[in-house]
């Protein structure tokens, strides 16, 4: 294919680097923060990964899209992130599961995406100056007038006011309750392995939930009940859980009053509680710690944590521009887990509840499997309740 | 928990000789273990008998030991060294075999010494096909159907249930030695005898064909703790069939969705695991169904490997290193990721973002007699790796590194041969050494993506990047060169196109596109490995080149020295070369340089981030090094370490202005260029054997009428005799001709008189312009006519009068002055009837260079280096030649059990692919410990067969004597045994094997001989005797084909097999 085939396509960062390449996705406008991503499998599990809410995705590894697009790699049931950026688009997908291109999947899903450029050297940038917000442009905008699509994208991408202080989790989340009964993937049967029967009952606030997390409950032989975000703790409480999950999600933990009200007033029954993610940063919110965005978030899927009882090293998936300020833990919260890459706290524990939280993400997908035990830490406080 | 405390000193066993399967890799995890452990505090005793190495220098270890790797050899070694542990993962299945011998042998036990690294139940499990299928089972995993066969019958057996094809595969031998795929009875019957014979437990594994199946590799590594990470995917491009080492391979995975690899991730680990791999580096092999993603285990190394090399390279992690530090008791959170400079612990999966290309490198043309398919028993010689940002750019710059005359996608079918289609097909389907060539040559022809995905079962992912380079191609050569704007120019670069491949398309000099890009100002640009795609600062200048917009190579002001490595490795051209320029990059660092290496080869220590200061992992071409020169601006480069690959390239770089230090292109160039050496012998007043420069038939036949036969002739420039050959008579010398001309493109050929019974000399020497040093002569046993590279030879020499040593002083200063070397030079000469002659002379780092280095206890190349950048011998305090006072004798290792039915007779031209060096006080000790006799279980009192040439039979009563003195019976060929018999010896009688049966062959066959002295000469000869050398091959009888050899190896059975074993430190010692 040549590359003429397709439009043009320009990033523009707030600080004024100009990335020109071809547009691989739909035509448009897009803003948000640029992150990036260093796994070098996945892409399309991350494009669906809701966190990636208002995220301009770049991947270090330059041929993204060799696998093509499935039905079965959906984290959720849409592409959240704001747009892709990637070094080369393959000229085909190669895959047994393959159903569809990835440029043929962005354009049909309206996202905006561009390739054919240094995506290095924009990666070296937003290690260097942190979080940076951004702008992709693609498609005629572009060829019509490049300087006037450059002004244009950079006074978006500084018009763009960044996720500190932005409830994501409010966008993201579902309309409705909904039961959950799909158990992990296997190998030459997809999702239709026989889910286990189901021992125990868990309300999973859905923040921005990814399937895997819910398929991996599943799997532990839980009854999944995914509520909104907003759902009251009542209403949850009324249910007679066996635990409560709180989901992974976009944006800013600290504007999510609703939700860290309702985690306080589920601390306070004897309910289990384990959070992912955004999830894991309601948890320490609930109880009185802070938190803060990070200079440099982790997104990848190489993170070594340490477990601080055992002294395990487990390779982690990653995926979050916010964490908890370890200095602000109170006393009934202890660190379980850090980051070996910068010293973040990655776990914590309740010490008078059975409460816990984890900053990486145990259902991987894409990434390592590692780290899949803590689902069944959660399973264990849940057995110990009932005991 | 930190290191162990309980244990002060470990030796490591290194892997011997370079091998088909065993190459230079070790040579890089042994020198990684040496100096991992040794900053630990550990006493290191190594044990390697290949001299060439970087890791027996003798500051890498406390005590070195270069002798066999042979469990009664390491018996001699730990009682008297005493270490507390061994390390033998770090040796190829060289060193773990020894280790597994020394354990069945009690010597472990008896001297109370740890396998550290690997527990003989981990071994076995791993090894041993049976245990390791049952494992996997245990953890639920597939491995292909197959069955165990302890004899042909059962073999037959199992063939029955699994069908043809299927792939028979020995137990415990190395690089799949034996296996092979079967299509037919016939094929299976003949690949499981050999097989039967090579698994030293005569275990053979028979599998179900995978073929057509994609192959991929994990690198896994393991602490104490159970911390597993993984360091590398490896992908194949070549499907299952072709053995790993001989496939184009490509890091990271490519094709494999998240949830495939995951899948395959735990499977990995869990591996580990279960064979009890307690610490260190494995390697697991997994086979993947293209249609539905079925995976099955295909086995797991217990050890550092070659892909492990590969990946360490790939990622900027160095496996060998860590896996050295986890075995002495660290954990992965305690080590730090050193390219990051500390940042990162070792603790976490690299992620790159690139494209690793490998390509290996085969040497066919020196077996003609072997076929040349590529099966699942590993062939090839060497490898080239490249990096790039896409697979199109790292694959076009791994093909212009591999130094076969391509610079990228160059066509090699021959569409006007009348059978054209046919042999495309069979290119195709079944795989050669060009197997990638030919598929570009494919879509040339106009082949979809579809029809060569049937023919060759590679992924439709590489053919559509193949396609579309051709596609380019033929775009550039439609359109021409005044298409070739920037944003096509750029793009075409952008894809890995190297200026001489376009300018090949265009028909034009490659000059012509350097200065169009010059112009367009399109220049590459240099990224960083840095293990972790950018996320961190890299303190590590780990570079490669590629066109992008930024450029990271932080150019310094420093003075700098740039070094051009070697390249792939290949007969001719091996390690001992890295040996050089390893120590040129280290001599330079001492100087105060700022040092830069150049090289492509993932195997070697020169590519080695630590060696340099700098490193470009970037092919050795014209093209790649301007640009690297036109970044750095270095005060010099050095070209004379690397061997023919940068030498190649020193005229144009001195043309261009590149600062080319030491010996001149012009003094090279007059060593090389026959004429004009020939005239500096005259006016030097020294001899050269009668010869002739010679460039059409006629003028061929009439200098050969005026010198005499019989002749030595070769094409000119060539590195390891390639296409060189004896001729006796005119009808020879008319066929070499038209063969000889047809493989040396137009070059002239030379004709030298051949000295039939001359000793033969190698001398290095070392200049700084105004004086010379000799570094040491070395006298061949093997006479004139036998490569010098396959050549055993002994420092000092055992037989060379010393008034005639000193006349070879004499002359090698005196061509060393006349030439104005600066740093090395390497001469052959030879000594017959009283007379000196030179043979040849270059000046450069030559072969022997490292094994001098070792015996006189002083690195040569690290001296001759300093010389280059203006130091005199006199400030380095090296003004005289250092005789050792004992024996060291070097041998070459040949491959020619990988290629079965070729002859293993020695000739000009060079067929080793190794070394090994035996030390003693006396010759003949030397002489039987390079011999590694000691394993060799030689019955004395068995039977000699000995058969010889004319001109062997003055010389023939002494050696029959010597052999029937020491216990052996005699049975020779009729013209031989009249000899014997007229000495008054006993001797049988037996027919050659036209003369009638039982003749010589079914002796060996019913292993009734158990030596062989057969020289020869002619080519009818030589081809009528070859089936019993190659019988002996498959026999396992030691055979020598040259009566002075024969000589060396009754003075070795005389001296009768009492070695002592001494380190290095303390015979050098005893020199200074």
């Amino acid at each position: 294919m040549s590359s003429s085939a397709y439009k043009s396509a320009i990033l523009v960062l707030e600080d004024g680097s100009i990335f020109k390449g071809k547009a691989i996705g739909a035509e448009g406008i897009s803003t948000g923060e640029v992150v990036f991503n260093t796994a070098m499998t996945g892409y399309q599990e991350i494009l669906t990964d809701p966190s990636y809410a208002k995220q301009i995705v770049t991947l270090t590894y330059p041929h993204i899209g060799n696998t093509g697009t499935n039905s079965e790699d959906e984290e959720s049931s849409q592409v959240w992130a704001a747009g892709l950026v990637i070094r080369d688009l393959p000229m085909l997908a190669s895959n047994f599961r393959n159903e569809q291109n990835l440029d043929a999947y962005l354009q049909a899903r309206n996202i905006v995406a561009i390739a054919d450029i240094d995506t290095r050297r924009l990666t070296r940038i937003l290690r260097d100056k942190g979080a940076t917000n951004g702008c992709l442009l693609a498609g005629y905008i572009v060829s019509e007038d490049i300087e006037a699509a450059k002004a244009q994208a950079l006074q978006a991408a500084k018009d763009f006011p960044g996720l500190v202080g932005m409830d994501l989790a409010k966008e993201v989340t579902c309309s409705s309750q909904y039961e959950w009964t799909e158990g992990s993937w296997q190998l030459g049967q997809g999702y239709d392995g026989q889910a286990p029967a189901t021992n125990y009952h868990i309300v999973a606030y859905d923040f921005g939930v990814k399937r895997n997390i819910l398929r991996m409950l599943r799997d532990r032989g839980c009854q999944v009940t995914v509520v909104p975000a907003q759902t009251p703790a009542s209403e949850v409480l009324s249910m007679n859980p066996d635990g409560v999950f709180l989901s992974n999600g976009p944006g800013d933990p600290e504007p999510c009053d609703y939700a860290i009200a309702a985690i306080k007033e589920i601390l306070e029954t004897a309910t289990p509680v384990f959070g992912i993610c955004l999830g894991h940063q309601l948890l320490a919110l609930a109880s009185g710690a802070q938190t803060a965005q990070m200079k440099l978030g982790h997104h990848g899927a190489n993170h070594p944590v340490q477990d601080e009882e055992q002294g395990r090293v487990f390779i982690t998936s990653q995926n979050h521009g916010f964490a908890v300020d370890e200095a602000s833990l109170p006393e009934n919260l202890k660190a379980t887990h850090h980051s070996l890459f910068d010293g973040s706290l990655q776990g914590i524990h309740r010490t008078d509840k059975a409460a816990f939280g984890f900053q990486g993400h145990p259902e991987a997908s894409p990434g390592p499997h590692d780290i899949a035990p803590v689902f069944d830490h959660f399973i264990k406080l849940m057995s110990d309740r009932l005991r | 928990m930190p290191k162990r405390t309980d244990i002060n000193s470990i030796l490591i066993i290194g892997a011997g000789p370079i091998v088909i399967g065993q190459a230079c890799e070790f040579d890089y995890s042994g020198a990684q273990a040496c100096q991992a452990l040794r900053e630990e505090g550990y006493r290191i005793i190594l044990v390697n008998s290949n001299p060439a190495t970087i890791m027996t220098d003798p500051d890498m270890a406390d005590a070195t030991y270069i002798e066999a790797i042979e469990w009664q050899v390491l018996e001699k070694i730990i009682a008297k060294e005493k270490p507390d542990a061994i390390l033998p993962t770090m040796g190829g299945q060289t060193a773990l075999n020894c280790a597994l011998d020394l354990d069945k042998h009690g010597v472990l036990e008896k001297y109370g010494v740890e396998l550290i690294g690997a527990k003989k139940h981990a071994i076995d499990k791993a090894e041993d096909r049976e245990l390791f299928d049952d494992a996997m089972v245990a953890i639920g995993l597939e491995t292909p159907k197959h069955r165990m066969a302890r004899s042909m019958e059962d073999a037959l057996d199992a063939q029955k249930e699994l069908g043809f094809p299927c792939i028979i595969r020995p137990s415990f031998t190395m690089g799949g030695s034996g296996g092979g795929i079967a299509y037919n009875k016939e094929e299976f019957e003949e690949i499981c005898k050999r097989g039967l014979d090579l698994s030293p437990t005569n275990e053979l594994l028979i599998d179900e064909s995978l073929i057509g199946w994609k192959e991929y590799e994990l690198e896994v590594v393991r602490d104490k703790n159970d911390n597993c990470i993984i360091v590398c995917s490896i992908e194949n491009f070549d499907p299952m069939g072709v053995h790993t080492g001989d496939s184009i391979t490509v890091a990271p995975s490519q094709t494999l969705t998240d949830k495939e690899y995951q899948i395959m991730r735990n499977a990995a680990i869990a591996i580990l695991r279960e064979i009890g791999v307690e610490t260190g580096g494995s390697n697991v092999q997994f086979g993947v169904n293209p249609e539905d993603g079925r995976i099955v285990v295909i086995e797991m190394n217990p050890r550092v490997s070659r892909s492990s090399a590969l990946a360490s390279k790939a990622t900027g992690f160095p496996i060998a290193r860590v896996a050295a530090k986890l075995a002495v008791g660290f954990t992965l959170d305690e080590l730090s990721n050193e390219i990051t400079g500390g940042a990162t612990p070792a603790s976490f999966e690299p992620s790159i973002d690139y494209v690793v290309t490998k390509i290996p490198r085969f040497t066919f043309e020196k077996f003609p007699q072997a076929p040349d398919r590529l099966t699942t028993q590993m062939k090839s010689v060497g490898e080239v790796m490249a990096i790039g940002r896409t697979f199109q750019e790292s694959l076009q710059k791994a093909l212009r590194g591999m130094e076969i005359g391509i610079s990228g996608l160059d066509p090699v079918h021959d569409i006007e041969s009348s059978d054209a289609d046919n042999i495309l097909l069979r290119e195709l389907k079944e795989a050669g050494c060009d197997r990638i060539r030919y598929v570009a040559d494919a879509f040339r022809k106009g082949m979809s993506v579809e029809e060569l995905f049937e023919h060759t079962a590679i992924d439709r992912w590489y053919l559509i990047q193949i396609e579309d380079i051709i596609l380019e191609e033929k775009a550039l050569a439609n359109e021409g060169i005044s298409a070739l704007d920037k944003d096509f120019l750029f793009r075409l670069k952008r894809k890995g196109f190297s200026d001489k491949r376009l300018a090949d398309i265009l028909h034009v000099d490659e000059h012509l596109i350097r200065n169009k890009r010059y112009e367009l100002d399109i220049r590459p640009v240099y990224k960083r490995v840095d293990t972790c795609a950018a996320e961190f600062r890299s303190t590590t200048a780990y570079m490669y080149s590629t066109y992008e917009e930024e450029c990271e190579a932080e150019v310094s002001d420093r003075e700098k020295i740039i070094v051009l490595g070697g390249g792939p490795n290949r007969i001719g051209q091996g390690i001992e070369f890295d040996y050089c320029c390893v120590h040129a990059a280290l001599a330079m660092r001492e100087m105060g340089y700022e040092t830069i290496m150049v090289n492509c080869n993932p195997e070697t220590v020169s590519t080695d981030y630590n060696i340099s200061d700098r490193l470009y992992f970037e092919p050795i071409t014209l093209e790649d090094v301007l640009e690297i020169v036109h970044i750095e601006k270095p005060k010099g480069v050095i070209v004379q370490f690397g061997g023919q690959t940068p030498l190649k390239l020193v005229t144009s770089l001195e043309e261009l202005g590149v600062p080319i230090i030491g010996t001149s292109a012009d003094a090279i160039d007059r060593a090389e260029d026959r004429e004009r050496f020939q005239k500096m012998i005259q006016k030097l007043g020294l001899l050269q054997p009668p010869n002739a420069t010679v460039r059409s038939l006629e003028q061929a036949i009439t200098e050969a009428d005026n010198i005499g036969y019989p002749l030595v002739v070769r094409p000119s420039y060539v590195l390891g005799g390639r296409a060189m050959e004896i001729v006796y008579n005119e009808a020879e010398l008319k066929r070499y001709i038209k063969e000889a001309v047809q493989v040396s493109n137009e070059s002239p050929v030379l004709l030298d008189y051949f000295l039939n019974s001359a000793i033969e000399m190698d001398v290095d020497v070392v200049s700084d312009g105004k004086q010379v040093v000799v570094g040491s002569i070395m006298q061949h046993i093997e006479q004139a006519g036998v490569h010098s590279g396959d050549s055993a030879c002994s420092l000092p020499p055992y037989s060379l009068p010393m008034d005639i040593q000193n006349i070879i002083r004499e002359q090698c200063v005196k061509m060393a002055i006349e030439l104005g070397v600066v740093g090395l030079m390497n001469a052959q000469l030879a000594y017959q009837d009283g007379e000196v002659y030179i043979i040849e002379v270059n000046p450069r780092a030559s072969r022997t260079v490292p094994f001098v280095s070792k015996c006189i206890g002083v690195s040569l190349a690290k001296i001759a280096a300093k010389c280059m950048v203006g130091i005199s011998l006199k400030e380095l305090g090296f003004t005289e030649e250092i005789v050792p006072t004992f024996y060291s004798v070097k041998e070459a290792i040949f491959p020619f059990n990988k290629f079965p039915g070729v002859d293993p007779i020695l000739g000009p031209e060079m067929k080793s692919t190794g070394e090994v060096m035996g030390t003693g006080s006396t010759f003949a000790e030397a002489y039987y410990k390079s011999q590694s006799f000691s394993a060799m279980n030689i019955k004395q009192g068995g039977k000699v067969f000995i058969s010889v040439r004319d001109a062997d039979k003055a010389e023939l009563p002494e050696v029959a004597k010597s052999f029937h003195d020491l216990g052996f019976q005699l049975i020779a060929t009729k013209g031989s045994a009249d000899v014997i018999a007229k000495a008054g010896l006993p001797v049988e009688k037996v027919n050659k094997v036209m003369e009638g049966r039982p003749h010589i062959v079914d002796m060996l066959k019913n292993d009734q001989i158990d030596l062989i002295v057969n020289t020869t000469e002619g080519r009818q000869a030589i081809a009528d005797s070859a089936t019993i050398r190659s019988t002996a091959l498959r026999h396992s009888v030691y055979c020598t084909t040259t009566i002075a050899s024969a000589k060396a190896v009754c003075d070795a059975f005389i001296f009768g097999g009492d070695i002592s074993v001494n380190s290095l430190q303390d015979l050098t010692a005893s020199v200074q």
